[in-house]
Order: structure tokens, then C-alpha cells, then sequence
């Protein structure tokens, strides 16, 4: 029983960082339509723009939780800026151009930034500063927490409830989602579809550059290639909830986090990697539309 | 019926080079030969793909892969006992077939089972899909002992040559040419251009998608195998995602949809790749792919055709020359 709160508790905690991912494939999903394959990426520079960060303000000679903020609070401003230039470079001239043409564009940014991160920051691992401790572990009769899972799921979680609030209850996420109901129509209601898409941006890439950090926080090893493999699980975990609906993406990431650490846990370790594949391959067979998706038909 | 002299003037030049040229050619200038004619097969299969039938394989490395230790198992596993086989020119070229079609269909049989669930849904899919395949057959590779696993594969004997590889690469030319020219290869160029005007028709989308992904899958194995027995060590790690990301540079540089255009850009790239070497032993930096991704994003966003668009290499010269590669004035696409 212990075992398995354990594992429940590491499969959420991962899960939580599958999901901050995930959120950003799916909101940009739902506005442009188009896979970022490059988001990934945006959640490798987040861990080491969280990295520079500590280093600059020396953030790991003191850790406490006001370290931390502060550089998730930078992290997230500096990888919103990233995105932003990067749709402004890459995508936005491609907003008429078919759709493939931004795909295979989405994967050229996607390789530039690991490869140029590999010249920059060298291919070797670097060591993510410990800008937050808590000594000791927590226990309760003969569970143990490791406090620093703990927190990133709090974390994760405040972070999604803030991005639902922005969604649901403010005029930016009302017209976000005008544009991902209708594009062409929310235009002519006067919505500024392009500043929309550009927030849209911004904000998925704020929310992987703060996976970035809090990944760094737990698994402290942080490389220029290491967005791959959480890059397309998100993007798995968004297509299991549905691609384009946000609590879709939570759900599926969550679950995703989960149905891996069991299956590390108790069937065989090697496979890790390849269940999120199998995942995506079974529900595109079976529900194509994911758990909360609804069918659209296409129309001419 | 001209145009079947062009195809057979094609042979019969490749014959003459290979007796008359090649025993003279310094062996790294063969070895490029050699490496540009497979990445001629490996372009011109993924444009099928990615060029004819609009959709995005970014795993066509896997492919490669499955043919290549395939085929280099079948044919170690023929000469192991009796080693005489390959001493005999007949027998030899006659398991290098049989392996390499092998390779060829064991691709194909995967391609299939890859392809299937993400076709049936917009392309999008399949790009993630064919990524993760990728990711997992190299994995795959790396976890089974028989085929070498991390140490790579060794001992694979040397049969591929100049001959055999533009035999290959003439006769993958010659098939997709005649396959996107012909009335059955016009339902790819339909589900590119618009897939549910092609449906309303009374194209099976899904079942064109996943024959062209198919016949892809099958010439990539195909280069594979002619890869594998011409460097005659395999290692996984040779058919990473880069080699995919090359592969997919070649189909964007040449023109998606253009046969000439993939060939002409294979070559290309082969031959700027080794010419880079030198630059990169003098810095110790593989700043390759750097230089790739940023050319890559740049033709997306300036030249979203590549170098020929759709269209093929005799749509640039006059009428006459023209008339004389078709034998008939309009041309494909």
C-alpha cells in the first residue's frame, strides 16, 4: 500500500510537469490549428534560463520559497518572450501559407534550439542550482513525501488554476477563445486575432518555461535535449484529453504521468518510453477525438 | 514508347560508367557516389510521402533502419554456414536480392502497421506518430542482442556497389515516376491537393495515404539495405532523428512534389555535407544541424516550394528537349 501511494504520488508529481506542457500544445492547438513542435524546446530553455537565473542571482546560496518565486517568476517572463519572437519570426508569416508548411517549420525551430543549445550551453549536463529545500523528508506512519514533488504539484496546480481563471473568467481568455471556436468569425467581431494568437503563444511558453524550472527543482540534470521525450508526451497527453480543450489536457497529462510510473513501477521499466507511444497509437484507433473532444466535422 | 528509351539510354549509361568510370574513381569519391545514390532513393520515396500525398513522415530514418538490419541479417544468416556462397558471383547478387527485398518488405509491413491509425485523421498525426516510431525502433534495435544491440552490427558482407545502387535508384525513379503519373498515383495527388473534394469523389483516402506511406516504407528499407552491405557496420545511432531531418531538408530543398527536384537536392546535400567535413575537424563543433534547422525554417518562410516546386526538371528546358525525355508535350503535374 505504502508502494503505491509512493508511485501515486511520483506519477502526479510528473504528471503535474506533462501537464504545463501540455496545456501550451493544446491552447496553441486550439487557436492556430497547429502542432508546436518546438514547445518542448521552449520547456528545455526554460530550465536553463531557470538555471542562469539562480546562477546570476546566486538564488542557490539561500533557497527558500521567495527564491524560487522569483526565478519562476523571470523564467516564465523570459520563455513568454521567447515564444513571442518566435511566432512573430516564424509563424505569423505563415498564417496563409497550408498548414504543413508551419509544421515542417515548427520542427526546423524545434531542432534549432536544440542544436543551437547544444553549441551554447554545451552538450554536457549541467546541474540545476537547489533554489528551494526543505530539510528532511515528510512522513506520515511509513509514507515518506519527498517535500520537493509535494511542491511542484502545489505549484503545478496554482499555476493551472491561474491559467483557468485567465481562460474563463477574463476578456483576453474570452476572445482566446473566440478565436479557437472560430477564427475568421472572431475577426469580424472585432477581436484582434493576431495580438490573440501572440498571447496565446506567450502564455503556453510562460507555462512550459515554469516545467522547465520545476523540473529542474526535483531532477536536478538538466541538458539541451532533455524537451524531446516530455515534449511529445505532452503532446500525447493533450491528444488523450483531446487536443485544443484545456482541462483535457490536464486530465490526459495527469494520467499519462500516472499510467507510466505504475507501469515502471510494476511491469517492466523499459518500457517507459514506449507506453505514451502505444497510448497515442490505441486512442487514435479507438477515440481519435480523445476524453473531452468533441467531434468536429470538417466542413468544405 | 520514347519514353521507355530514356529509361533504358538511363540503364545502359549506368552500365558504362560502372566498367568505365569507376575502377578509376579514389574511394572516398565513391563512397559519395555511393551514399548520394541512397539518399536519392531515401528523398524521392519520403517526397511520395510527404511531396505527392501531402502528408508529414518525419521517421523515415526508422524505415531505413528496419531494411537495413534486416536485409544485413537475412544475408548473414545465408553466408554464415557457408561462407562459398559469396565467393561466387551468382549466388552472391542473388541473396543480395532476395535480402534486400527482404528489407524492402519487412519496412513495408511495419510502414503499414505505423501508418494505419494516424492516416485515417489529419496529417498532423502521423508526424508525432512516425516520430515516436522512430524513437522506439531504435530503441528496439538497441535492446535486441541478435543484431548487435548498443555494440552495432558487424560482419556484414560487402555486396552492395556502384551498380547495384543506381540500378536501385533507377528503378525507384522509374516506379514512383510512372506511379504519380498514372491514374491510380493521381489519388495521392488528389488527397494533397484537397482531401475531401478527393473523397467526395470517391477516392479511400485513408487506403491512398497508407499506400504511398507504404510504398515509401518499402524503398526506404530498400536504401537501407543497400546501405547497410556498403558500410558493412550498423549502429543504431546512424539512424537517429537527424538522419530523418535530413531526409526531410532533401524533400523541402528539391520541392515537395518533384521527383528531379529530390534528386537534384540529395545530391546536393550529400555532397555539402562532406564538403563541411574539413570546416568541422578544424573547429570540433557540429554546428551542422544547426545550419540545417536554420536553412530549413528560412525556405519555409521564403521559398516554401524548394528549388523545383512541383514541378520536374524538364518543365525548365525548351520544348524540344522536352519532347524528347516525355515523348509527349504536357507534362506531369
Amino acid at each position: 500500500m505504502t508502494e503505491f501511494i509512493q508511485h501515486l504520488i511520483n506519477g502526479l508529481s510528473i504528471g503535474s510537469i506533462y501537464a504545463l506542457i501540455a496545456l501550451g500544445y493544446t491552447m496553441v492547438f486550439g487557436v492556430l490549428k497547429l502542432i508546436n513542435f518546438a514547445h518542448g524546446d521552449i520547456y528545455m530553455l526554460g530550465a536553463f534560463y531557470g538555471y542562469f537565473i539562480s546562477r546570476f542571482f546566486s538564488l542557490g546560496e539561500n533557497p527558500s520559497l521567495f527564491s524560487l518565486l522569483l526565478a519562476l517568476t523571470l523564467t516564465m517572463a523570459t520563455c513568454a518572450f521567447t515564444g513571442y519572437l518566435i511566432e512573430t519570426f516564424a509563424y505569423k508569416p505563415l498564417r496563409k501559407a497550408p498548414r504543413i508548411n508551419a509544421l515542417i517549420t515548427s520542427v526546423g525551430i524545434s531542432l534549432f534550439l536544440e542544436f543551437t543549445g547544444q553549441l551554447v550551453f554545451g552538450s554536457d549536463p549541467k546541474f540545476f542550482p537547489q533554489i528551494f529545500a526543505i530539510s528532511g523528508e515528510w512522513a506520515i506512519g511509513d509514507l515518506k513525501f519527498n517535500p520537493l514533488q509535494i511542491t511542484v504539484f502545489i505549484i503545478s496546480l496554482t499555476l493551472m488554476a491561474i491559467l483557468q481563471f485567465v481562460i474563463f473568467k477574463t476578456r483576453l481568455g474570452r476572445a482566446m477563445r473566440a478565436v479557437s471556436f472560430n477564427h475568421d468569425l472572431a475577426s469580424l467581431m472585432g477581436i484582434p486575432t493576431n495580438r490573440i494568437i501572440s498571447f496565446t503563444f506567450m502564455l503556453g511558453s510562460a507555462l512550459a518555461g515554469a516545467g522547465g524550472v520545476l523540473v529542474g527543482l526535483v531532477y536536478p540534470k538538466i541538458e539541451p535535449l532533455m524537451g524531446v521525450m516530455p515534449g511529445l508526451k505532452a503532446f500525447v497527453a493533450a491528444v488523450l484529453g483531446g487536443i485544443g480543450n484545456v482541462t483535457g489536457a490536464v486530465v490526459g497529462a495527469l494520467s499519462l504521468g500516472l499510467a507510466e510510473e505504475f507501469v515502471v513501477g510494476y511491469l517492466a521499466p523499459s518500457f517507459r518510453d514506449a507506453l505514451a507511444f502505444t497510448i497515442l497509437i490505441l486512442v487514435l484507433l479507438f477515440k481519435p477525438t480523445g476524453l473531452f473532444g468533441t467531434k468536429t466535422t470538417e466542413k468544405v | 514508347m520514347k519514353q521507355y528509351l530514356i529509361w533504358l539510354t538511363a540503364l545502359v549509361a549506368i552500365v558504362i560508367v560502372n566498367f568505365g568510370l569507376i575502377p578509376f574513381l579514389p574511394p572516398y569519391y565513391y563512397s559519395i557516389l555511393i551514399y548520394s545514390g541512397v539518399n536519392i532513393i531515401l528523398a524521392v520515396s519520403l517526397n511520395l510521402v510527404n511531396g505527392f500525398t501531402g502528408q508529414f513522415s518525419i521517421g523515415h530514418a526508422g524505415f531505413m533502419s528496419v531494411g537495413a538490419y534486416l536485409s544485413a541479417y537475412i544475408s548473414i544468416m545465408i553466408t554464415k554456414d557457408n561462407p562459398d556462397l559469396l565467393a561466387n558471383p551468382v549466388t552472391a547478387n542473388l541473396i543480395f536480392l532476395v535480402s534486400l527485398i527482404a528489407g524492402g518488405a519487412g519496412s513495408a509491413i511495419i510502414g503499414y502497421f505505423v501508418g494505419l491509425p494516424s492516416l485515417r485523421l489529419r496529417g498532423d498525426y502521423l508526424a508525432i506518430v512516425t516520430l515516436g516510431f522512430g524513437e522506439i525502433i531504435r530503441v528496439m534495435i538497441l535492446n535486441i542482442d541478435a543484431i548487435g544491440g548498443a555494440r552495432g552490427f558487424t560482419g556484414i558482407p560487402l555486396l552492395s556497389n556502384f551498380l547495384w545502387v543506381y540500378i536501385a535508384v533507377l528503378f525507384t525513379l522509374f516506379f514512383i515516376w510512372r506511379l504519380v503519373n498514372s491514374a491510380h498515383g493521381r489519388t495521392y495527388l488528389s488527397v494533397r491537393e484537397d482531401e475531401i473534394a478527393a473523397q467526395s469523389m470517391g477516392v479511400n483516402t485513408t487506403n491512398a495515404k497508407v499506400q504511398a506511406f507504404v510504398i515509401g516504407a518499402f524503398f526506404a528499407g530498400i536504401a537501407g539495405g543497400l546501405f547497410a552491405h556498403f558500410l558493412l557496420y550498423l549502429n543504431p545511432q546512424t539512424f537517429d532523428f537527424n538522419r530523418s531531418f535530413e531526409i526531410i531538408i532533401m524533400v523541402v530543398l528539391g520541392g515537395a512534389g518533384s521527383i528531379s527536384g529530390s534528386v537534384v537536392a540529395a545530391i546536393i546535400l550529400t555532397v555539402i555535407r562532406e564538403a563541411l567535413r574539413p570546416i568541422q575537424e578544424i573547429t570540433r563543433i557540429d554546428f551542422r544541424m544547426s545550419i540545417y534547422s536554420l536553412f530549413l525554417i528560412i525556405l519555409m518562410l521564403n521559398r516554401p516550394n524548394g528549388l523545383f516546386g512541383t514541378k520536374e526538371i524538364f518543365n525548365f528546358m525548351s520544348s524540344k528537349m522536352r519532347r524528347l525525355f516525355l515523348g509527349k508535350e504536357d507534362t506531369a503535374t
